[in-house]
């Protein structure tokens, strides 16, 4: 399941890039590569212990949703901190100066 | 049980060459920013042309192949961050010694190298080749849009 919640946000994010491009201020390019990068690997995965074991290909359950979900947020911290480390809003610098 | 080990070895190897790449895209800017200023004949103390050269190099977007190896290492790097987690998740990585659980049974050792070797190495290879498409479509589109620049530069001097 949790490869298909960072698929769906690998797409959302890349669609929201798209819609900015060319510009990237908010770094969601970073982002959609990050998720893009563990789909890719997770499909990678599947495929492999599919052909290896077969069973089912998606296993819709609780746990696997909440794993998803808790990648998400991973990706969002990891996003976040790039974001905030540049600052290009300069926000955080300004709070430091005052 | 350690798949991800492999994809991150390989982003150790190509961050590396990502920051050579910098530091000789630096060099070079900082040996063009010299000649500059000799060629207008500033007076070149220390502290102008080096602040200069910073706050130049600062504005100055990174060089192309800086940009494109960046790609893979936020993919790889990205990926192998995600999948950590879920191998933290299943209990497969513990945060003490020997940090892959199945390091302590030793029949455990030969399926995992087994899994390093197919899984980790096929998703290293599908990281690098989606990588190279990527960067396949924009060097394509690229040379599209400086064919076109070339074209109309010379239906305007021939105008």
């Amino acid at each position: 399941m949790w490869l298909v919640v960072t698929a769906l946000a690998a797409l959302v994010v890349t669609a929201l890039w798209y819609a900015n491009a060319p510009a990237d201020r908010y770094k969601l390019g970073f982002l959609s590569l990050v998720y893009w990068g563990a789909t890719l690997m997770w499909l990678v995965d599947r495929v492999l212990s599919y052909a290896e074991e077969g069973g089912p290909f998606l296993q819709v359950d609780a746990d696997g949703t909440a794993l998803g979900l808790s990648v998400l947020v991973l990706g969002l911290v990891i996003w976040l901190v790039r974001l905030l480390v540049p600052d290009p809003k300069g926000v955080l610098r300004a709070v430091r100066r005052k | 049980m350690a798949c991800f080990l492999v994809p991150a070895g390989v982003a150790v190897v190509t961050t590396v060459v990502q920051k050579v790449a910098e530091r000789k895209e630096r060099k070079a800017g900082a040996q063009e920013q010299g000649e500059l200023a000799a060629s207008k004949r500033v007076a070149p103390t220390s502290q102008g042309v080096g602040a200069t050269a910073t706050a130049e190099r600062g504005a100055q977007p990174a060089g192309k192949w800086v940009t494109r190896l960046r790609w893979l290492n936020t993919m790889l790097w990205g990926g192998v961050a995600l999948l950590c987690l879920e191998h933290v998740w299943h209990g497969e990585v513990v945060p003490w010694p020997p940090f892959l659980t199945a390091m302590e049974t030793p029949g455990q050792v030969g399926p995992m190298l087994h899994e390093m070797v197919t899984y980790g190495t096929t998703m290293t290879v599908v990281i690098l080749a989606a990588w190279t498409l990527l960067v396949g479509i924009v060097e394509l589109q690229a040379r599209a849009r400086r064919a076109r620049e070339t074209k109309a530069q010379a239906t305007d001097r021939g105008a």
